[in-house]
Parts: structure tokens; C-alpha cells; sequence
């Protein structure tokens, strides 16, 4: 649920603004649209791809996401602000997030927690002065045999015990995966027309480094 | 079980079965292949034999569950649920990060079975190696021809997306899913009517968890005599526990429902043990819903009978965390409390407000500033919110209710000591900032 974080200060979209969402982020929104039987479906993709182009969801984005997909502007913001991992905020460059599930707690997590508040001088929600780092909690990551766990960006750290945590930070490479990932749901890089999701072929990958 | 062989798990540390050809070189492949010489009427049929449980929470015997799609059905869809958001459980992510194939392979039986055109794999947003690593087995399963038109040579068609979630619980229970796939906050439905005659944009459709679905490749090539061979007749068929906290092992581990709490945290094996100097307090057997067991409850077999009988709502997800006499317990009900209050999506009114009080009163109690009469007021909230069959849209007021229900009812007399023990001086700086 995302009741805690809800931003109601936000102003309201500038319809009379540049359009925030290029041509490209829009194919690929539309690209979606031949999984579903309804455009509206293609919803959390679009907001996935949104979130990766501009690394938050903000109103105005809201209103174009609607407008691409044919549903009301109220639609979206229904939706984007029931769930916690869409942001109406800016967030840091990264986003951390603790565990906070039972296991992490018993493992010793609130230790960790309270030791990345000190290094980065925020608190829960926070971003971080230097505008790197943002920091939130979660239940279960479901990584409970390695715990306490956080995320940072796509990476899973493991048994973290506050002593790892100023080194963690320091790692350029700590929120990149091991593995070769999909692109599929991440904003395009390039010109429209990149291989996309709806032909049931997925997207294409590349090589993470790290 | 030193002399369990690992069925399910059988590729875990095995890199190369994460392409299709290890997969396939592995002996992957072959159950889709098997059950495609069959009618999907009668793969039904044999996953009903087996009496193949849900292993997603509620234990419903699969089989029977396709068997309410209605005959006259033209379009179906199948939803893998790999939400995975349950505490503390994690053996879904360990299926797809280490064979994603063998979650395809029992999704294509699945849909085959339930003539689903289409099978949505929902995955929670966090997972993202694992949405990396059953991604690319997508796409090197369109490449090879295991999905798209005509798969196999026969009249099967199957397209199979990937649908990420974005952080809330209540998208696993199965119509949260569906409205979530259909863009839409994550509000389960009323049910009747239930998913298998109108689910997803309305059609028939059927929910399954990653790890009931990984059963179909085995039990299609070796039988439902060979499935029902494993464990107890209620309790058929290899299972994955988890376990986790301050034991040496702490991971997942595979065995028939035949083994104890206390195997589970003891036998080398699996939990291998508590960590030097650690001892048991409490242990949540099934994912933190289920409830709580004593230290003197360990001999609870980890089936689908068994947990009735210690007061707990069900084998649950079969994922057990410890809790040593070090932590606090005024901490855990904190935890759990505050876990439904998060995330109960707000639509009934018992559950909302439920959810509310009782992390409300939890969080004064952990803080210092409890009340004897609080421990009555939250077991009268647990009581008035989940326990009362159709009150709620869905499962997860039972799933508050129980692990606060059973913590307060079994420490009891440990939780009113603490409070007892209060400094009131703090007490009441306490209730000055929170009330
Ligand atoms: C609040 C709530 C959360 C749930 N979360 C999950 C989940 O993360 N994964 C899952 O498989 N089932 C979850 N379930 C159970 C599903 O509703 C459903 O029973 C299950 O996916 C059916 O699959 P199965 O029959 O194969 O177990 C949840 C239920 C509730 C009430
Ligand atoms: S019971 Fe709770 S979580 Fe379920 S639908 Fe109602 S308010 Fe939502």
C-alpha cells in the first residue's frame, strides 16, 4: 500500500507544457498493448517505463500516459498511487530499500537501517543531500536466507551487517545486476522502433556490467 | 531425508539449467511433451489423482480447481502468481532465479491442460534478477518454438508475458492479481463469482503458484501413483520449505510433508541447527499468516493437516522464520502488526480499521507504554476482523488475525510481565507523543 508516501503537495500538470513523454517512450508504452485484451492493461508497464524515463511518475506524465492509453488521467493516478513503487517525487539517483520483514528485524535490519540514516543523514523517505541516494522500507524482499537484506537500484545485498553498509555505499556498481537483463520494461535509449514487447519475442538483452 | 533426492530442486547450483539446452539436457522438456499425447481432460484427471495442493497458501487441490472452468468456454487465461510477498518466504524466487524453464514447462501443462491461450506470469517488482532470468527463458523458448504457435507440432498455442507488479502484498491473493494485470489498483474482487467463470477482462481463469505449476513436468512424466508415493495421502508430492533466522542453514530445502518443525530447524539437512548460543522462542511455521508456535510446539509436521491442531490457520506457505529468546516479542507482534496494517488495501472497513488498531496498540506496547487491557483489545480485534467466514473481500484479515491472535493468546503471561515492567515515567512520555 502506498498510503504513507502519498505526496499531497504536488502541483497539478501544466497542460500548456512540453510533452514530458518522447516519441520513443510511447512506442514502447504502445508496444504492450498486443498482450491485452484492453489498453488499459498495459498500465503498470507504462508506468514501469515512465518511472525509468524520468525517474519518477509526476502528474503531468500521469496525464500522457492517459492520453496513450485512452483512459482517464484519474484512472492513472488511481492506480500509480495505490502501489508503493511508483513515485509522484523525485527520488535520489538510486533508491534503497531496506527489509523490514520479520526475519531482517530478527537478524538484526533495524541496525543496518540506523546506520544508513547516519551515513546519509536522512531519515525513512529521505533522499540524501548530494541528491545520490534515496532511502525507504519494505516488507519481506523475500530474500530471507541471506538476510538482513537490502536493495539498491536491481541488486539484492546480502547479510548486511552495519559495518558493510559505508562500503556498500561507496560501490559505483552496487545497484547493477551480475546478469545479462532484459530491456523490456526499461525506457528506450535509442530511436523509435526498438524491438519492443508485443510480439510475444520479449525484449532484447544486454550485457550488465558489475 | 538424507535419502530424499531433490526433485524440484533437482537444478539449484546448476548454472547451465538456466539456458533451455541445459534445461533440456537435465531431462526438461519432456513432461509438456508427454502430457501433448494426451486430451487435456485427462492431464486433469491425473493432477487430480495425485491430489496436486495449492501450494501458493490455501492448499486447494489444483486439479479440481481447473475442473470449475466452464466446458463452453472459447478464451481462458492462466495467471502464475510469483508474487512472493509473504514473510519469509522465498522458495518461489529460488525456482525462477535457478530453473526458470521448469516454472515454463509446468505453465505450458497448466494452460495446456486448461486450454489457456495466454498464461500472465505476475512477479513481484523486487525480484529483479529473476525477472532477468525467466525473461531471457522466454525468449529463448519463443526462439526455440516452446511458445508461440503450434508448439510441439500439435494443435497448442501459447504465448506467455511477464507482468510486474510494483510493491503490494495484496496483488498475490488471486483477484487482487487479476484487477493489477487489468491496470487497476490492486482491489481483490468479490467472489462468487470466482476466477475459473469469470477472472481476468472476465474469462474464465485459473490462478496457480510458481511452485504448484513446477510439480506439473514431474508429475506428468512419472504418474500420479509416483506423486502420490510422496508424503501423506492429504499432503501428496515434494514441497519446498524455507527456513530462516538465527539458524546455520538458514535457506530452502525440498522433502515430503512428512517432516517436523523441529527437522526443519535441527536436521543437517536443512536448518542444520540454531546459531551458537541462539535458542528457540517462537517459530512461524508457514509464512508469518499462519500463526505462531512455543518452543514446545515443534513437533508439528509441516503438512496440510497437522497446523489445525496447534491453533494455526494452515500449512500456509511452508516458510518458517525463528525467533530466538534474544528478541524481544513486544518487537514481532510490532512487526507483524505493523505488516497488515501496510498493507491491507483498504476496501473493508474491519480490515482497514482492524489492521490499523491493532499496529496502533502493537507499536505503544513495543515503544514502553502497553496497557494489560491492550493484550484484550487486540485479541478482540483479531477476533471481530478475520475469523468470520464472508465478512471480508479477501484472505488477508485472517492472515492478521492469526499470528496476533495466536502471539498474544501463547505469551500471554510473558507479554504482561513486560508490561508490568514498564518504566511509567517513559510510559507515559510515550502516550504523550502518540495520542
Ligand atoms: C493477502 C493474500 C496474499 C497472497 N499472496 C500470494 C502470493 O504471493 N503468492 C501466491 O502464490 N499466492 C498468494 N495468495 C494465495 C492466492 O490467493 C491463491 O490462493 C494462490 O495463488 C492459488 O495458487 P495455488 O492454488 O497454486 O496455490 C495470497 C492470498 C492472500 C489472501
Ligand atoms: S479484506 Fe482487507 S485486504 Fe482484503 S479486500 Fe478487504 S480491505 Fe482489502
Amino acid at each position: 500500500m502506498a498510503w504513507p508516501t502519498i505526496d499531497r503537495n504536488q502541483p497539478a500538470g501544466d497542460s500548456g507544457a512540453a510533452p514530458l513523454l518522447s516519441e520513443a517512450v510511447r512506442e514502447k508504452i504502445r508496444s504492450f498493448f498486443a498482450r491485452y485484451e484492453t489498453k488499459r492493461a498495459a498500465l503498470l508497464p507504462a508506468l514501469h517505463i515512465v518511472q525509468d524515463a524520468l525517474g519518477h511518475v509526476p502528474p503531468q506524465a500521469m496525464v500522457e500516459v492517459a492520453e496513450v492509453l485512452d483512459i482517464a488521467p484519474a484512472a492513472v493516478l488511481d492506480t500509480a498511487s495505490f502501489y508503493t513503487h511508483f513515485w509522484t517525487h523525485p527520488k535520489g539517483a538510486q533508491v534503497i530499500v531496506v527489509c523490514r520483514g520479520l526475519t531482517c528485524e530478527v537478524l538484526g535490519g533495524n541496525a543496518v537501517l540506523e546506520e544508513l540514516k547516519r551515513l546519509l543523514g536522512i531519515d525513512e523517505h529521505g533522499t540524501s543531500a548530494d541528491g545520490r541516494y534515496s532511502l525507504v522500507t519494505e516488507d519481506c524482499l523475500a530474500g530471507c536466507d541471506h538476510g538482513p537484506c537490502l536493495l539498491i537500484g536491481e541488486k539484492l545485498h546480502r547479510r548486511v551487517r552495519p559495518e558493510d553498509v559505508a562500503r556498500i555505499l561507496a560501490d559505483p556498481d552496487n545497484g547493477r545486476l551480475a546478469y545479462e537483463r532484459s530491456t523490456l520494461f526499461d525506457a528506450p535509449s535509442s530511436a523509435p522502433g526498438e524491438p519492443g514487447a508485443g510480439n510475444g519475442t520479449g525484449g532484447v538483452h544486454e550485457k550488465g556490467s558489475g | 531425508m538424507r535419502d530424499y533426492e531433490p526433485i524440484l530442486l533437482r537444478n539449484v547450483g546448476v548454472p547451465e539449467a538456466r539456458t533451455l539446452k541445459g534445461y533440456e539436457a537435465r531431462g526438461g522438456y519432456r513432461g509438456i511433451r508427454k502430457a501433448l499425447g494426451s486430451s487435456p481432460e485427462q492431464i486433469v484427471e491425473e493432477v487430480k489423482k495425485a491430489n496436486l495442493r495449492g501450494r501458493g497458501g490455501a492448499g486447494f487441490p489444483a486439479g479440481l480447481k481447473w475442473s470449475f472452468l466452464p466446458k463452453d468456454r472459447t478464451i481462458t487465461y492462466l495467471c502464475v502468481n510469483a508474487d512472493e510477498s509473504e514473510p519469509p518466504t522465498f522458495s518461489n524466487r529460488l525456482l525462477m532465479e535457478n530453473d526458470p524453464h521448469q516454472v515454463l514447462e509446468g505453465a505450458m501443462i497448466a494452460a495446456y491442460a486448461t486450454r489457456a491461450q495466454v498464461a500472465y506470469i505476475y512477479m513481484r517488482v523486487e525480484f529483479h534478477e529473476q525477472f532477468h532470468v525467466l525473461q531471457r527463458a522466454v525468449d529463448e523458448a519463443y526462439a526455440a518454438g516452446y511458445l508461440g504457435r503450434r508448439l510441439f507440432g500439435h494443435d497448442f498455442d501459447l504465448q506467455v508475458y511477464i507482468h510486474r507488479g510494483a510493491g503490494a502484498y495484496v496483488c498475490g491473493e488471486e483477484t487482487g492479481l487479476i484487477e493489477s494485470i487489468e491496470g487497476k489498483r490492486g482491489w481483490p474482487r468479490i467472489k462468487p463469482p470466482f476466477p475459473a467463470l469469470e477472472g481476468l477482462f472476465r474469462r474464465p481463469t485459473v490462478v496457480n503458484n510458481v511452485e504448484t505449476l513446477a510439480n506439473l513436468p514431474h508429475l506428468i512424466e512419472r504418474g500420479a501413483a509416483w506423486f502420490t508415493s510422496i508424503g501423506p495421502p492429504h499432503s501428496t508430492g515434494p514441497k519446498l520449505f524455507c527456513i530462516s533466522g538465527p539458524v546455520r542453514r538458514p535457506g530452502c530445502y525440498e522433502g515430503p510433508m512428512t517432516i517436523t518443525v523441529r527437522d526443519l530447524i535441527e536436521r543437517p539437512e536443512f536448518g542444520g541447527g540454531m546459531l551458537p548460543g541462539k535458542r528457540v522462542k517462537m517459530v512461524l511455521p508457514g509464512g508469518v499468516s499462519v500463526g505462531v508456535l512455543t518452543a514446545n510446539e515443534l513437533d508439528m509436521k509441516m503438512d496440510f493437516a497437522d497446523p489445525a491442531k496447534y491453533g494455526l490457520l494452515g500449512l500456509g506457505t511452508a516458510a518458517a522464520v525463528v525467533v530466538d529468546t534474544d528478541t524481544d516479542i513486544r518487537l514481532v507482534l510490532r512487526n507483524l502488526a505493523r505488516f497488515y496494517a501496510l498493507e491491507s488495501c483498504g476496501q473493508c472497513t474491519q480490515c482497514r480499521e482492524g489492521t490499523s488498531w491493532m499496529y496502533k496498540i502493537a507499536a505503544r506496547i513495543a515503544a514502553g507504554a502497553g496497557r494489560r487491557a491492550d493484550l484484550d483489545i487486540l485479541e478482540q480485534t483479531a477476533r471481530n476482523m478475520g475469523m468470520m467466514p464472508g465478512l471480508s473481500i479477501c484472505g488477508l484479515p485472517d492472515g492478521a488475525t492469526y499470528p496476533i491472535e495466536t502471539l498474544v493468546r501463547k505469551f500471554r503471561s510473558e507479554l504482561e510481565e513486560l508490561i508490568g515492567q514498564q518504566e511509567p515515567a517513559r510510559r507515559d512520555a510515550v502516550l504523550q507523543t502518540v495520542n
